[in-house]
Formats: C-alpha cells, structure tokens, sequence
C-alpha cells in the first residue's frame, strides 16, 4: 500500500527509541539516568515543531489557492501540535521536578515552550471568534503565518543569545544536545525522527477524519 | 504601492489626528495615570528590576490602547473607498509610519511622567534611549498587523489583547533584558548592543510579514 512504509518506519523507529532508550549506557553526569528523559522530553517538542511547520506550511498554501481543505490541514496540524506541546511541558515538568527541585524555573526553553503554547491557543480563540468558514480560514491563516515565523525567531534566536540556561548540554547555546556521548546519540537521532513520524500521522489521521465530517455535514444539509 | 500614495495616506491619518485630538490625550490621560497609580502603590521604593519590569508593563498596555483604534476608527464602507483608490501594502505601511510616530510620542511623554514620578535609575543612556526607540518602534509596528487582523474578528478589543500578547512576547522579553542591562552598568556593553540589534531585526520582520500578508485581510 502507497504511504504505509513510513508509518511502519515510524513504529519500528518508537519501538527502538523506547527500549534502547531504557538500556543504553549514559555517561555518568550530575543528573544521572534521568537523562535517559532526553529520548522523549525533546522528541515532543520535535514532534511540535514538525506539525506546526505542517499547519504553517497549510495556511500559506490556503492563501495561495483559497481551498478549504488546507484550512483543514492548517487546523488539525495546529492541535496535534498544542498537543505534543503540551506533552512536551508534561514531561519537562516531572523531569524539572526531581532534577532542579521545583516543575518551572526561569529558563530561556521554558519561556519559549509556554509561549508556543499560548500562541497556538490564541489561535484558536480567533477561530472561534469568526462565523464566515472562509473569512474565519483566510484570516486564521494570516495569523498563523505571522506568529509562526515570531515563534521560530524566538525558540531559534533567544536562547543561544542567553548564557543563563539551566538545560543541561545547553550552555554553549545548542539546546540539548552538548552532554550526549556517540551510544546515546545512535538513540536520540532515530528517537526524534521517530516522533516527528508519529505527529504527522496522527495529524494526517485527523484531517482525513474532519474532512469526513465536514463532508457528512454538508450532505445533511442538502 | 508607491510613496506619493503613502505619504498621502500618511498626511490623512494625521489630520484626522490633529482635527479630533482625541487618540493622543486619551492615550496620554491613560499613561499619566497609570503612572501615578504606581507612585501611590509603591511609595517610591523601587528596585531596578521592578523599576524596569513596570514601565515596560505600562508602556504595553498603553501602546495596545492607542493602536488597536488603528483599523474600526474609521468605517468599514470608508475602508471600501479607500480599497478603491490605493493598494493594500501602502495603506499597511502608512499605518505602520503613523503609528510608529505615535509610539514616539507616547513613549516620550510617559518615560517622561515616568521618572518625575518613580524616580531615575539609567546608568547607560545611550543603551537605554535605543532601546526605548527600537522597543517603541517594534511594539508600533507589530501592534498595527495585530489590530489589522483583529479588526477582522468579531470583538476587536478583546481579540487584541488576546492576540497580541503571546506573539509580543520576543520583542518584550528582549526590550527588557536590554534596558536592565542599561540600568545596571555599562560593562555589558558589546553583548548588549547585539540585543539592539536583535530588536531592529524582529521589528524588520514584522513589516516584511505584515508588508506580504496585509493585502490577504484587506481583501474582502
């Protein structure tokens, strides 16, 4: 079947990620095995970034062709993104709370997490706030386009300018992946890949399934 | 898009300004007081942080006041009118001059009640003045495509602040990392400067942004 290869990829790469990720040897740092949190903590915000590039990436095309299907896609990609967002802090959060003492600190990373949370549902208020489908995807799209761009200006850009973060393996300003030896990394490289495979599948699923919807919608009202 | 019919679009919004006066008191009315209401509640015992973190909070909130009247002042059957007769890109820029003048003033008058009231904590003037400039023009023009695209929805106010605070959050954070540093003392100077720099570059992007999407809101 044409497009089955990669969700099978996908599962076979978690797969590896998740029981690699609970047996392969870590160097001994001042954090210990709770590093191993690296093989799922960043591979959320991978997986993020990767749908919220989707839903960008649908808007443009949206303005470009007015079509209400890359609305759709725009939409649906945006919420599984809020989603691994959220899973991201989730994770961020358990692991902060046993390694620095506290589940927020006032970190760069963090900031930027919270903000790409907030950004997104911003979004969806302004959805909401319009009646007009075409109106509402036209002007959602401009939106988009727009915080997208700041969003990745500011995880991409603040930071690294920044010396002050507590992530560790970040201090030379690449977030997360300093203190990582050759083992960990032949784990974290498929883990990541992994995770962004899975995000937009499961945003490819829920498209086909508000298509459906949509569909089944008009034909009730004819 | 050409400069004749920016400037005349430009010379429009300020006469209307100028003929109802009514945006720029208002604006300066809501930042004299808000100052004074700090001065009440702090009592004049300010640390630089606090100092730096409340007049940028103000100068927020009373810039979001003074542009979000950018797009409804006038009406929508005017917008049509106007639709006819320019394109999009020169009205979003004029905007975008015009508010950017505003936030000038505004910043001025406020950083200006601002140490009358609460006192005066700059060490690095230079530092702190380019950054009061880039921040006012980087609110200014951000401000404006938000108001742009919340003048679209149904409840413009709420839209407005509800819109405009997480895609601010950059340039805020920035802006007040940069004037603390310039309140603290001149030996961060080099780092700082690249701040300034950061600052000119996100303000470059937002009118790219709003220069390409502008013309997607206004048609209708």
């Amino acid at each position: 079947m044409k497009g089955l290869w990669w969700k099978i990829l996908a599962i076979l790469l978690l797969l590896y990620a998740i029981v690699a990720g609970f047996l392969v040897d870590i160097p001994d740092t001042d954090i210990k095995e709770s590093m191993r949190n690296v093989f799922f903590h960043v591979g959320m915000w991978f997986a993020m970034l990767a749908v919220y590039t989707k839903s960008f990436i649908g808007s443009i095309k949206h303005l470009n062709t007015n079509s209400l299907d890359k609305d759709i896609l725009a939409e649906q990609s945006a919420k599984t993104g809020l989603f691994f967002g959220l899973l991201g802090i989730i994770t961020g959060m358990i692991w902060a709370n046993f390694t620095w003492g506290k589940p927020w600190a006032n970190d760069p990373h963090l900031n930027g997490a919270a903000i790409g949370i907030v950004i997104y549902l911003a979004y969806f208020i302004l959805r909401s706030s319009i009646d007009d489908e075409h109106k509402r995807a036209r002007i959602s799209a401009v939106y988009n386009v727009f915080a997208f761009v700041l969003l990745i200006v500011l995880i991409g850009i603040l930071p690294r300018l920044s010396s002050s973060t507590l992530h560790p393996g970040s201090q030379d300003g690449n977030p997360a992946f300093g203190d990582m030896d050759a083992n960990m990394r032949y784990v974290f490289y498929p883990a990541l890949i992994g995770w962004m495979m899975l995000a937009l599948w499961i945003a490819d699923l829920k498209v086909r399934l508000k298509k459906i919807d949509s569909e089944i919608e008009n034909n009730e009202i004819v | 898009m050409n400069v004749s019919e920016i400037k005349l679009l430009l010379h429009k919004d300020i006469k209307l300004e100028l003929k109802q006066s009514y945006t720029l008191n208002s604006i300066l009315l809501y930042a004299f007081s808000t100052v004074f209401i700090c001065y009440l509640s702090f009592k004049g015992v300010v640390d630089v942080s606090t100092w730096n973190a409340l007049f940028w909070i103000i100068l927020l909130f009373t810039s979001i006041n003074a542009v979000v009247k950018s797009f409804v002042q006038e009406s929508p059957a005017r917008h049509l009118y106007y639709f006819t007769l320019s394109s999009p890109q020169s009205v979003i820029i004029s905007k975008i001059i015009y508010n950017s003048l505003l936030m000038l003033i505004i910043t001025t008058l406020t950083f200006l009640f601002y140490i009358f009231y609460i006192g005066n904590q700059i060490d690095n003037y230079p530092l702190y003045f380019a950054a009061l400039i880039f921040g006012s023009l980087g609110f200014a023009s951000l401000l404006t495509m938000v108001a742009a695209i919340s003048s679209r929805s149904n409840n413009n106010f709420g839209m407005m602040a509800i819109l405009s605070f997480p895609i601010i959050m950059p340039m805020l954070i920035t802006v007040i990392i940069v004037s603390k540093m310039a309140l603290i003392g001149a030996k961060y100077s080099p780092v700082a400067w690249q701040y300034i720099g950061i600052l000119a570059l996100l303000n470059m992007i937002v009118i790219i942004l709003a220069y390409l999407l502008f013309p997607y809101l206004w048609r209708e």
